[in-house]
């Protein structure tokens, strides 16, 4: 709770921060507020965003004024009380706050309203900024219907990738029979490069309960499961609190509000298996059997968990929720465009010069994003392509960046919208090496139902893999194209439909690189290690056998003080030597 | 039964914890995999002699729990070393160079993604992303998470983790 007179001090620590040494920051913060006796408020905060600029502190003082500061170790930690908050003097070369005002100010906060700013171990925060207001008008102005009626209204879709309208999939889940019906959250968030839905629940995680809550009103139903990553054991921790808070405060559990409303939550941790992202596989693993995905119709509205009508909608889908309620559909809908309303949650990650998490309204560009807020590419490399939707996304090349942020625009691309994954890559990023990867996870995640996804996967990494390595005939990317249109085709749910995505648009876009694989046996990226010659530069090696030491395969030799050579016949290509060498005497070319 | 009394006599795996990890759940069948992820978080991974033990407790097959416990990427049915290195290849990782961290950690310890080193301290995992993409390439050490990573911190890293091992030992 903020304090009036008081300095408030908050540390970001969702695990961004906390990978970033942001605990060490809070301990030494508050070891030395108390040792100096001084009357500040310390807090914890979740993720402003701005990732890279972890750990961030912010400094609030009595007059109302915000002071970020950024990269904050033990030693600016006290500085800043020292100087700023004893001193009045704010740490000059540690402020953030300009670039925290260009960064966030520019961006339309709407799931991620209360992230970086509450604490999100705090009920009483959460309600000061207007918390549960939208629970408790549903539950006391509006029926079900109404609030099904006003999700619809806003134009919201689904935002765990397939982009169906959440208004309308209550509706279904109302209408159809039931004694019983279930809410799902999905909080699998399987996309490899994708953080939006972790650090929601890091940073407000009874938006996401109540945001249930109202679901469940809606469609009549008083359980609510939430299906999280086992990898994310903060998330796991601070839902599991803002459940009991709220039961604490009579905002869960029997007769909420005195409404006569009943609802409870629980949490199931998932077990690592990519598939289970897909409703209907994430619905077995819920009843506690092998994650498969099962053919749909029916669909979860109709028969879900325990063959009961179940609504299940991804987190940052929820965290809207309350705040369409409370603002109105209207509201809502006034950002973005025709066919998708409301803002989008990205993730920005890869050779992006400031990664982190960003909301901006649907209809804007990728570039008004990629070298807008997300700064441009890092280290002054050129832009190649941005992935998006993970694996079951593509790559959309530089001549695209005009595309703006809709469901539809971007599936004319050949890639999706996701869960808004963004990562991305410069001129050394290998493409082929991308699809390769790609294909390699899914092949691993594939839960094997299906022969077209099972096999077809497979032989798709084969020849990707033989392509990286410069062993592939020409006729094989024919080969490989033809398969991907038949998984496409063929497999049984979204993720062997989909998996297809990567190699067909970086066939698409950046076909050139995959032909001077195969035709010239050579990576214009110089990235995949097979088709690279590792040479010494005579001038730059000083003969010091680093390289030499470093090497598993015996196949630098020299006297020393010698210039070394790479005996190319042993070399395994494994770069060891490049990594050892202080003189930059190692290329790869 | 005359295999569950051979492996109790071995007396390796808790028994009376598995009972109570089974208590919690009612003996819900359905809650087979909470109850794989309190077997491991116990133990460390989940025994086969344990899934037989869960099998009868539960009166279901152990060829469904098997199943269960092999589909999940989670559940390890090998013991796992003292100090797990996930290393993250998800993709922000990928492409900013986990495969030469993960080339760093091999070179280092001699082992692959899933082994353990034969000194039981170290047992290196591959996992897709661990959210924090913005810090790539990011890996955990017991629980301890380390970001930015260059194949040289690396090295330090578990160089510092032998070292401390080294000078508990003496
Ligand atoms: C292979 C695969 C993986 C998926 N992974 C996720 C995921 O991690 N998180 C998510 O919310 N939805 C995921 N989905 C989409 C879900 O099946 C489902 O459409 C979504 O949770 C519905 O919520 P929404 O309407 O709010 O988007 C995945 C789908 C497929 C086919
Ligand atoms: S890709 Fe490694 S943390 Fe996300």
């Amino acid at each position: 709770m903020e304090e009036h007179g008081k300095t408030v001090i908050k540390v970001g620590l969702s695990t961004c921060g906390i990978a970033a040494g942001g605990t060490k920051t809070y301990e030494a913060l508050k070891a030395a507020i108390k040792e100096n006796k001084l009357d500040v408020v310390l807090q914890k905060t979740g993720c402003i965003g701005m990732c890279y600029q972890e750990p961030i502190v912010d400094v609030i003082t009595p007059d109302g004024n915000l002071y970020s500061y950024g990269a904050v170790d033990e030693e600016t930690g006290r500085r800043i009380l020292a100087e700023h908050v004893k001193g009045g003097t704010p740490v000059q070369d540690s402020l953030i706050s300009e670039e925290r005002e260009s960064i966030v100010g520019g961006q339309v906060r709407i799931s991620l309203r209360n992230c970086g700013i509450i604490d999100p171990e705090s009920l009483e925060d959460y309600r000061a900024s207007g918390g549960y207001q939208a629970l408790e008008k549903a539950l006391k102005e509006m029926t079900p219907e109404q609030v099904i009626e006003e999700v619809l209204r806003s134009g919201l879709r689904g935002r765990g990738g397939a982009g169906f309208p959440t208004g309308l999939k209550w509706r279904f889940t109302r209408m159809n029979e039931g004694d019983q019906k279930y809410i799902i959250c999905n909080a699998d968030e399987g996309d490899p490069g994708a953080f939006m839905d972790r650090s929601i629940i890091e940073g407000d995680p009874h938006a996401v309960v109540e945001g249930m809550m109202l679901a469940g009103y809606a469609i009549g139903a008083s359980m609510g499961h939430i299906y999280c990553r086992a990898e994310y054991p903060l998330a796991i921790v601070r839902l599991e609190k803002a459940m009991q808070d709220a039961r604490n405060a009579g905002l869960l559990g029997k007769n909420i509000l005195g409404s006569g409303f009943d609802f409870e939550l629980k949490v199931k941790k998932g077990a690592g298996a990519f598939v289970c992202g897909e409703e209907t596989a994430l619905i077995a693993s819920l009843e506690g059997e092998r994650g498969m995905p099962r053919l749909k119709p029916p669909f979860p509205a109709e028969q879900g968990l325990w063959r009961k009508p179940t609504s299940i909608n991804n987190v940052e889908t929820f965290a809207n929720v309350p705040w369409i309620i409370s603002n109105g559909a209207d509201k809502y809908a006034a950002y973005g465009t025709e066919k998708s309303k409301g803002t989008k949650v990205f993730a920005l990650a890869g050779k992006m010069n400031n990664g982190g998490l960003i909301e901006v309204p649907m209809g804007v560009t990728l570039r008004d994003i990629i070298f807008g807020v997300g700064g441009g590419v890092r280290d002054n490399k050129k832009f190649k392509g941005v992935q998006l939707g993970g694996p079951s996304g593509g790559c959309i090349p530089e001549s695209l960046l005009d595309t703006s942020v809709e469901y539809e625009s971007l599936t004319r691309t050949g890639a999706i919208m996701g869960s808004g994954g963004m990562i991305v890559m410069d001129e050394t990023t290998c493409m082929v090496d991308m699809a390769r990867y790609f294909l390699d996870f899914v092949q691993n995640e594939s839960c094997g139902k299906c022969v077209h996804c099972r096999l077809g996967t497979k032989r798709m990494l084969e020849i990707l893999t033989r392509i990286t390595e410069g062993k592939a005939a020409p006729e094989e990317l024919d080969l490989l194209e033809e398969l991907a249109y038949n998984v496409k085709e063929g497999a049984l749910c979204g993720l062997g439909q989909t998996a297809p995505n990567p190699v067909l648009t970086t066939l698409k876009y950046f076909r050139d690189e995959y032909e001077a694989h195969i035709h010239d046996r050579c990576c214009p990226a110089k990235s995949c290690p097979e088709l690279l010659t590792y040479t010494i530069d005579m001038e730059l090696c000083n003969g010091c056998r680093r390289c030499a030491k470093h090497c598993p395969a015996e196949a630098i030799t020299g006297e020393k003080k010698e210039p070394h050579v790479v005996d190319q016949e042993k070399c395994i290509k494994c770069g060891n030597c490049i990594d050892a060498c202080k003189f930059d005497a190692i290329m790869a070319e | 039964m005359a295999t569950s009394a051979k492996t109790l006599e071995v007396g390796a795996i808790p028994y009376d914890e598995i009972d109570t990890i089974i208590g919690n759940y009612k003996g819900d069948s359905s809650a087979i995999i909470p109850i794989l992820q309190d077997i491991q978080e116990i133990i460390g991974y989940v025994p086969k002699d344990g899934i037989a033990y869960m099998a009868e407790k539960l009166e279901v097959s152990a060829a469904k729990i098997y199943g269960i416990a092999t589909f999940y990427a989670q559940f390890r049915l090998q013991p796992v070393g003292k100090h797990i290195i996930m290393l993250c290849e998800g993709t922000a990782c990928h492409v900013n160079g986990a495969k030469l961290i993960a080339g760093a950690i091999t070179d280092e310890l001699a082992i692959r993604g899933g082994e353990t080193t034969p000194d039981g301290l170290f047992t290196f995992e591959k996992v897709a992303c661990i959210g924090c993409c913005s810090l790539s390439p990011v890996m955990v050490i017991s629980g301890e998470t380390y970001a930015k990573l260059t194949p040289d911190a690396t090295r330090k890293i578990i160089k510092e983790y032998q070292e401390k091992e080294a000078a508990a030992q003496n």
